[in-house]
């Protein structure tokens, strides 16, 4: 099926989403779609996905013009879109989720439909129990269940917009041998829309970049990184480099933490950090370093052990307690938990600093300018958080932070960032390191622990590798530990 | 940007286009009965404006329906679907009525500690629903309304036994307070000048509240996302408490006045279905304290006009009934048909990363 984008327009208030924008997908090809957060990915691809209507333009289908209304409606073209976070519903079964859509009769035939998830699973290596509630999966399986289904519905066209973030190594490589094996075997057309650079290379034909809503370019690939992140940020950037600071005393310290999940135990965690220290918490999604973190900052209730902060036991104290003595936690889910959609970002100042019982709004409103301005924020003080982008999110909920804290924990601090942000954010968090803080932080993104993890811990099946120093440790070894082996 | 399609003539549209959407779809049903519609209406207003006996027969119904929409904003700003209004109610009138009928006093202490009871019981019965809400997990629609059910059982009981009046009880309440445990009222007619007061400072302090204090922002932050709210810092489980004491005081405010300044006694239809038609003047005003007042307003000019439909018209009092719920209906309706109209404008800037 052969499809082509015609002079696509898109606004947002006065903001121009997608701006003119042609593009043309062959089936048999895999096509890059790239560009920093804001360039107009996402949004073209879920008005291609009929999840988004346009405002100007025109779709192409084999040379005919078409006009779908609902993701539904695509999908029976033949459209089908991998949304970044996961649009299934968690308490229903894989084979539910997975039968969602399909099987319009009243009692859908279950066991046509476990045939049909088994055979997919089995043709592409996926690991996806039917019976196991889509809650208990991690994201890699969430969108081995969602391909599944999208084939299963008779998709052409597969759109997967930032699929690796969140999944395992394993889960990456084998993403990428059934995308290749979807376009050159079955001659399907996939877009595959990133802004990390090396995926791209590694699996992209031709790419298309986009820029403020335009397209900078289309090329065929090879095309060296250089020549990419010209076209995506006009120039290059890189990341800041980790300053060797001298640590302090011990800040934290956690001892024989025991904590019982669903799926696991973690028994007898131990840790001990200086003030400035970064540590990195490497594993697989869903491995233990989540809980571990949480239950630092007072939100996740521990079996046995004790969490010291500065000497002084935090046990049986209560969250607010635990933020009240410096602890700061930054959840991954920037939108759902992190801020509170809906609100202003003048409206959250008042949550987290100082504030009398009777706000004084214009003064909060001139200082929510300074911040703004300060930490770069690209909105207003009225505009609502849910309109910022990730990159501005990260942005607010680091000005959100008091300056003085003793342990600042992020999860995956610049998961689905652009690199300009995600710079910005060590930047400041590399601020903070020199005065003081101990940071800890998750990420799936073995180069970015690396960087900046003094230590490193990792996680594996809720069993904690004590810290290793990152100097005695190589990104490969650390592979094969957060897989669960010992590099010999 | 997401005041673009907000300019004023379009704000004035979707206030005003509701409201005659919904005298039409009555007028219709009117025709249908046969009864000529303008007639009906202009009955309404004529009923309720035509001398000062029926302004203030209508201020004195604005009084709990005030109350009622300023405490139910605050718990609907915190994202607590509070129903309990009605049961609340109640329980102001029987702590005041309590108060009343065993304590005595000279006036004005007494009916401070009259008021001050009422509170009392509208807090006692609000904060059940929220112990039931936050530790036992009882979703706050299902406790409010099972407790507005036992409010009125108890209400009957206590008139039918233990405050039945010595000739004999009957649907029409307990003997009359005495004179001291009545709130003044203006003049001959049934208007609490006092109970008017009390009712406007509750809706400034709802307005100041939600919209000036740390307390308000952190309540309306829980409304938008409890669970960010939470690890915002936000004391939720605490804050949760002291809505429903907020609300339910409000609302067993209004259930003493009722009792102690308009029937002077307690009937078994003391909230005279308040705590419900409050639900819709904070629906109607958006969950907005400051347009309790103008809503209230309407709500009760409508109550207090429709009977006159059955006086000359031979129609049922309760159309105006219909009228309030299809105003309510419409205004539903319109908003969110303005939001579909402006959904693109809303939703599309976050799915953006």
């Amino acid at each position: 099926m052969h499809i082509e984008l015609q002079n696509i327009h898109k606004y947002f208030g006065v903001i121009k989403a997608n701006y003119g924008v042609s593009l043309t997908l062959r089936p048999g090809h895999i096509h890059g779609l790239l560009g920093e957060n804001g360039a107009g990915k996402t949004t073209l691809m879920k008005i291609l996905s009929g999840y988004q209507s346009k405002d100007r333009g025109e779709i192409l289908i084999d040379g005919h013009p078409n006009e779908f209304k609902s993701p539904a409606e695509a999908i029976r073209v033949g459209i089908g879109m991998l949304h970044q976070d996961p649009l299934d519903f968690p308490p229903m079964t894989a084979l539910e989720n997975f039968m969602l859509g399909f099987d319009q009769r009243l009692m859908p035939d279950q066991q046509a439909g476990r045939q049909q998830m088994l055979e997919l699973a089995e043709r592409f290596n996926f690991s996806v129990d039917p019976d196991t509630p889509v809650e208990y999966l991690t994201v890699g399986e969430r969108q081995q269940l969602e391909i599944s289904r999208l084939l299963a519905l008779g998709v052409e066209v597969i759109i997967l917009d930032e699929p690796t973030t969140g999944i395992s190594a394993p889960q990456k490589v084998l993403l990428f041998k059934t995308l290749k094996h979807l376009a050159y075997e079955e001659n399907k057309s996939v877009v595959f829309v990133s802004h990390k650079l090396e995926e791209v290379e590694s699996l992209c034909d031709e790419i298309t970049v986009l820029r403020r809503g335009e397209v900078q370019g289309h090329q065929d690939m090879p095309v060296p990184i250089e020549e990419l992140v010209r076209l995506m940020f006009g120039q290059s950037v890189a990341m800041p480099a980790k300053t060797t600071i001298e640590l302090g005393n011990i800040v934290l310290k956690v001892t024989d933490l025991t904590i019982q999940s669903e799926k696991f135990t973690i028994e007898n965690a131990n840790l001990e950090t200086r003030a400035g220290e970064v540590i990195g918490f490497a594993g697989m999604e869903g491995s233990g370093q989540a809980l571990f973190l949480r239950s630092i900052a007072g939100l996740q209730s521990v079996k046995q052990g004790e969490v010291f902060l500065g000497g002084k036991s935090l046990t049986g104290q209560s969250y607010r307690q635990f933020m009240a003595q410096g602890i700061s936690l930054l959840p991954a889910d920037r939108i759902d938990e992190g801020l509170v959609k809906g609100l202003s970002i003048a409206e959250h100042f008042p949550l987290r600093r100082e504030t009398p019982f009777v706000i004084d709004w214009d003064e909060n409103q001139t200082y929510t300018q300074e911040q703004i301005d300060f930490f770069n924020i690209k909105g207003r003080p009225e505009t609502l958080v849910d309109s910022l982008s990730g990159g501005n999110q990260q942005r607010v909920l680091l000005a959100l932070q008091q300056p003085a804290l003793k342990v600042l924990i992020l999860e995956h601090p610049t998961r689905g960032l652009d690199i300009e942000s995600a710079r910005w954010v060590w930047e400041q968090l590399l601020k903070r390191r020199e005065k003081g803080t101990t940071i800890l932080f998750t990420s799936a993104d073995l180069d970015e622990i690396m960087t900046y993890s003094d230590r490193v811990v990792v996680f594996f099946s809720g069993k904690m590798i004590p810290p290793i120093s990152v100097d005695e440790l190589s990104v490969e070894e650390l592979g094969y530990m957060i897989g669960g082996k010992q590099k010999e | 940007m997401q005041h673009k399609l907000s300019d004023l003539p379009t704000r004035i549209f979707w206030v005003v286009a509701p409201l005659v959407t919904a005298l039409l779809f009555t007028s219709a049903l009117l025709l249908i009965v046969g009864a000529p519609p303008l007639q009906a209406i202009w009955e309404i207003i004529n009923g309720a404006l035509e001398s000062p006996q029926k302004w203030a027969d209508v201020m004195t119904a604005w009084v709990p329906l005030a109350l009622v929409g300023a405490g139910m904003s605050v718990t609907f700003a915190a994202g607590l679907w509070n129903i309990g209004a009605e049961g609340q109610i109640i329980l102001g009138a029987i702590f005041a009525t309590w108060i009343a009928r065993n304590i005595e006093l000279p006036q004005l202490p007494l009916l401070f500690l009259i008021v001050i009871a009422g509170i009392l019981g509208g807090v006692l019965w609000g904060l059940l629903t929220g112990f039931l809400k936050v530790y036992a997990r009882v979703h706050e629609i299902f406790a409010g309304l099972g407790l507005n059910f036992i409010a009125t059982a108890l209400i009957i009981w206590l008139i039918f036994n233990p405050w039945k009046p010595a000739r004999g009880a009957t649907m029409s309440g307990t003997e009359p307070f005495p004179v001291t445990a009545w709130i003044p009222r203006l003049g001959s007619t049934r208007l609490p000048p006092l109970a008017v007061i009390l009712a406007a400072i509750c809706v400034v302090a709802a307005y100041l509240m939600l919209n000036g204090s740390r307390f308000g922002l952190e309540l309306r932050a829980m409304g938008k996302n409890m669970r960010a709210a939470f690890l915002q810092g936000i004391p939720t489980q605490r804050h949760m408490l002291l809505a429903f004491i907020i609300c339910g005081g409000m609302a067993g405010l209004a259930g003493a006045l009722q009792a102690t300044a308009v029937y002077h006694r307690l009937i078994p239809r003391i909230s005279g279905g308040f705590g419900y038609t409050g639900m819709l003047v904070v629906l109607l005003a958006g969950y907005k304290p400051e347009f309790v007042p103008l809503v209230a307003l309407f709500f009760a000019a409508i109550g207090v006009g429709s009977p006159r439909l059955e006086l000359n018209m031979q129609l049922d009092a309760s159309l105006g009934g219909v009228l309030e719920g299809s105003v309510v209906l419409f205004v539903l309706l319109g908003a969110g048909l303005r939001q579909r109209l402006n959904h693109n404008t809303r939703t599309a800037l976050e799915t953006e990363e």
